[in-house]
């Protein structure tokens, strides 16, 4: 008797089941929607924070100062130590390697640009622009068009920026910088208005007849400066594998009182704690293993505030999150009020036949579980959907759902539809079967 | 009227009465005998009122506010705007001054002047030392890691690696500049992880007094929106014509990126709070008025026209909206500010030029919710409805 009563309940009234069922729908997709996207947003924030630039910077160890003021550099070309390039794609074999964006090798030199009397000293940097490496069986790209996303090259690339991926692959085809292997320039462009030369002019640089590509923005030092490809700068300075410094862009969880710890004086099971988790400090600690006679240390304008403002957003959508769940819970609770609470007649029916009160709420509580269960199912594809589309259109990328939340949002789902119907169901239950078969409400 | 017992009940005297009463139409009475009789009903759908009209102004609130929140956050990574002297020379005296000024109107602006200088060390060794304002400077750049900031004379501020080179056991040394010499004592330890690390840190005052070179670069802190900035930058030019200003392409750039995805996400999630909400008065609003079919036969019973009974419930619908929208949006403002507190721990200013959004918001929805069951009854007899089919 109980099913077929459940069940001609749905057969008969499939207008109300419906109006609740779609309220139930709506409100877990966007609870779905709103726990995807607050759960995914610290990882999409932190990515977005790395257009701040690096945020390590490894150099090595018996370093001499830098003595360079305004971008001018004094500190005499071949004094003090170099790391070895030879050692770089090692930093994909740290262990927190799938967090590491990317990294750029600097080699500044001095040079004499021009000739006879109109000849004078600037600052050439050797880098990577988007150099292809390997590692073991890795195969990938880095440099400065991922770790200094602000520069711009006039002419050649648009904006600059990188496209939201963060993968220069996904650039046009028309945005090129200068080839790695090539003996192609980039001429800051206060050093070009200085000079009058535009791209695809010749610069004589330390004797060398060297091609301008293109006009490089920077709005810091680099404006001065010239920028060349690594083994360019290392064949001017005479020593190839030489890098002077190098800067690292890691994806990075905020510090607090732990990461800050001294690893030498870490039990062991902390200190392996410490070391698998991604704080700068254990990436910082990680490089220096892997890169020879360096020291790795972290940026501190960058990565002190980052952790700031990632907490500052996490902990904006998570109260989003709450209200979200909140406004949901509310809509479900009332939706199902309401259906309970136009069906006092029957109650008074299935009373006057002698049913108890707790029959009576069993079969409500059954219909508002199937209710739950498949308004909570449609909702928890559709929220996907949301959460998917959100993530697409303003981060340009994936906003996966655990399928682990399916049973947790079910069961969210169920409890609030119970909760939003106990009331409804015990005004129900208790009201005089006479008063509502006379339809006296 | 048979509550007053004991009186004659004379056709005048009934007039007299009635004339001599607070007058009250029949509309208005009806509206309140309706919220009053059914007490707890009224009272649900007003709650459901209140809540949506509440979340919904705390997002819109949230989405307005947190942009500004979220700017004043983005200036602790520094500089946002820096003017240098053209080809390394010294700014014009009063350039502090003019940057002050040009900052007036609203826009928050912290300037802090630099001035460089290459010392050697006793055993000839070159060095860079910076001359600056520290009280200025430490709220600049809340990233530097100082052990101490001096406040006493000749004590100076010294980048790690730089004190390895001039006085490894923090010991008092002596630095050279164009055969002026000048000792200087140890006041604390600066790590940044940049190029400040290589440098010594001097008060200004007692910078130039040693070199005689004076500031060649400000950097500013400029709080507000990209347009605003741009405007300020463009103003410095004008006001500094010898100088070079410049924005600082990496932060500004980069703060701008990730406050357009935050302002995105967040006015997403918003309008889902928001409809949520509004469905949520929705689901209450039509309860509450499908379940009163039968004032609504009644009314019909007795001869109200179409219009009448359509406007009796609009207007109790949009009465509804009206206080809850009302309600809603003060405890609304209560809840930004709580969030403001608990996240930024700095109060959301309330907008009140959110007011009118909620509120034509609030009625609308209590609008269509009341409308929507009354279209579906008025196919149905009265005569129906009192039978109670």
């Amino acid at each position: 008797m109980f099913p077929r009563i459940v069940y001609e309940s749905f057969r008969h009234q499939a207008r109300r089941k419906l109006l609740a069922g779609i309220a139930i729908t709506l409100g877990v997709a966007v609870a779905t929607a709103m726990i995807a996207v607050a759960t995914d947003i610290g990882d999409k924030i932190n990515r977005e924070l790395r257009s701040y630039g690096a945020n390590l910077v490894v150099t090595p160890q018996e370093d001499t100062l830098d003595v360079e003021v305004g971008g001018v550099n004094l500190k005499p070309p071949s004094d003090g130590a170099f790391l070895n390039e030879a050692d770089l794609p090692k930093i994909r074999g740290t262990f927190w390697h799938n967090n590491i964006v990317g990294f750029s090798p600097m080699l500044p030199v001095t040079v004499k640009i021009g000739n006879g009397s109109g000849a004078k000293d600037v600052t050439l940097v050797g880098t990577y622009f988007n150099k292809p490496l390997h590692f073991g069986k890795q195969d990938f790209t880095t440099g400065v068009r991922i770790t200094h996303p602000w520069w711009k090259v006039e002419g050649s690339c648009g904006d600059g920026a990188l496209p939201r991926s963060g993968r220069v692959e996904d650039s046009p085809a028309a945005c090129s910088w200068p080839n790695d292997g090539s003996r192609d320039i980039l001429v800051g462009e206060r050093l070009a208005a200085k000079l009058a030369k535009k791209p695809g002019d010749t610069l004589e640089v330390a004797g060398r007849q060297l091609t301008i590509f293109g006009i490089l923005s920077t709005g810091t030092a680099e404006d001065d400066e010239i920028v060349a490809p690594l083994a360019l700068a290392q064949q001017i300075l005479g020593k190839p594998g030489a890098v002077r410094r190098v800067y690292v862009s890691a994806l990075t969880k905020p510090q607090d009182a732990f990461a800050t710890q001294d690893p030498n004086t870490m039990t062991p099971e902390v200190r392996d704690r410490w070391y698998c988790s991604p704080y700068v400090q254990s990436i910082a600690f990680q490089l220096q293993e892997v890169i020879p006679h360096s020291h790795a240390e972290q940026i501190r304008q960058v990565a002190q505030n980052e952790g700031t403002v990632l907490s500052r957003i996490k902990g904006l959508m998570l109260l989003v999150t709450l209200a979200a769940l909140f406004a949901s819970a509310l809509a479900v609770s009332a939706a199902m009020a309401t259906a309970i609470f136009e069906r006092r007649v029957e109650v008074g029916l299935m009373k006057a036949l002698g049913a108890g009160s707790l029959a009576v709420s069993a079969i409500f509580f059954a219909e508002a579980l199937l209710l739950a269960l498949a308004g909570g199912i449609a909702g928890f594809s559709a929220g996907a959907l949301l959460a998917r589309q959100i993530g697409h259109s303003i981060f340009n990328s994936q906003i996966s759902i655990e399928p682990v939340l399916l049973p947790v949002i079910l069961a969210i789902a169920v409890f609030v539809t119970f909760a939003g119907s106990a009331t409804a169901i015990r005004r129900a239950v208790k009201f005089d079967p006479v008063f509502a078969l006379r339809g006296e409400g | 009227m048979s509550a007053i017992p004991g009186t004659l009940h004379t056709p005048k005297q009934v007039a007299d009465r009635r004339a001599q009463a607070p007058h009250t139409s029949m509309f208005t009475r009806m509206l309140l005998r309706a919220a009053v009789l059914r007490r707890r009903r009224a009272a649900a759908a007003l709650l459901a009122m209140v809540v949506a009209a509440a979340v919904a102004t705390a997002m819109m609130n949230l989405y307005v506010d947190v942009q500004a929140k979220l700017r004043t956050e983005f200036r602790n990574y520094g500089a946002n705007v820096v003017i240098v002297g053209k080809d390394g020379k010294s700014l014009p005296a009063d350039a502090l001054t003019k940057v002050e000024s040009a900052a007036g109107a609203g826009a928050k602006v912290l300037a802090v002047p630099f001035s460089y200088a290459v010392a050697r060390t006793k055993d000839g060794r070159s060095v860079v030392v910076v001359g600056t304002d520290f009280t200025r400077a430490r709220q600049l750049n809340h990233w530097w890691k100082v052990s101490r900031w001096p406040d006493g004379p000749n004590e100076a501020l010294i980048g790690v690696r730089a004190a390895n080179v001039v006085s490894p056991n923090r010991q008092p040394f002596e630095l050279t500049f164009q055969g002026k010499t000048i000792e200087l004592t140890t006041a604390g330890m600066l790590q940044t992880g940049a190029g400040e690390d290589s440098r010594i840190y001097l008060d200004q005052s007692e910078f130039q007094n040693w070199t005689g070179v004076a500031p060649s670069t400000i950097e500013i802190a400029a709080t507000g929106t990209a347009a605003e900035v741009e405007s300020f930058v463009r103003q410095l030019a004008q006001l500094l014509p010898s100088a070079d200003t410049r924005p600082v392409r990496q932060i500004m750039e980069a703060e701008a990126n990730v406050l357009t995805k935050t302002r995105a996400t967040l006015y997403a999630s918003a309008t889902l709070v928001v409809l949520t909400s509004a469905l949520c008065v929705l689901a209450t609003l039509m309860g509450w008025v499908f379940d009163r079919r039968r004032d609504f036969a009644i009314m019909k019973a007795v001869g109200a026209s179409e219009r009448l009974v359509n406007g009796f419930f609009a207007a109790e619908a949009a009465a509804m909206g009206a206080v809850g929208a009302i309600l809603g949006f003060f405890i609304g403002i209560g809840v930004a500010v709580w969030i403001g507190r608990a996240n930024f721990h700095a109060p959301v200013v309330p907008r009140f030029s959110v007011f009118p959004y909620v509120f034509a918001g609030s009625v609308a929805v209590a609008f269509i919710s009341a409308i929507l069951p009354v279209t579906m009854l008025r196919r149905i007899q009265p005569a129906m409805i009192l039978r109670g089919e």
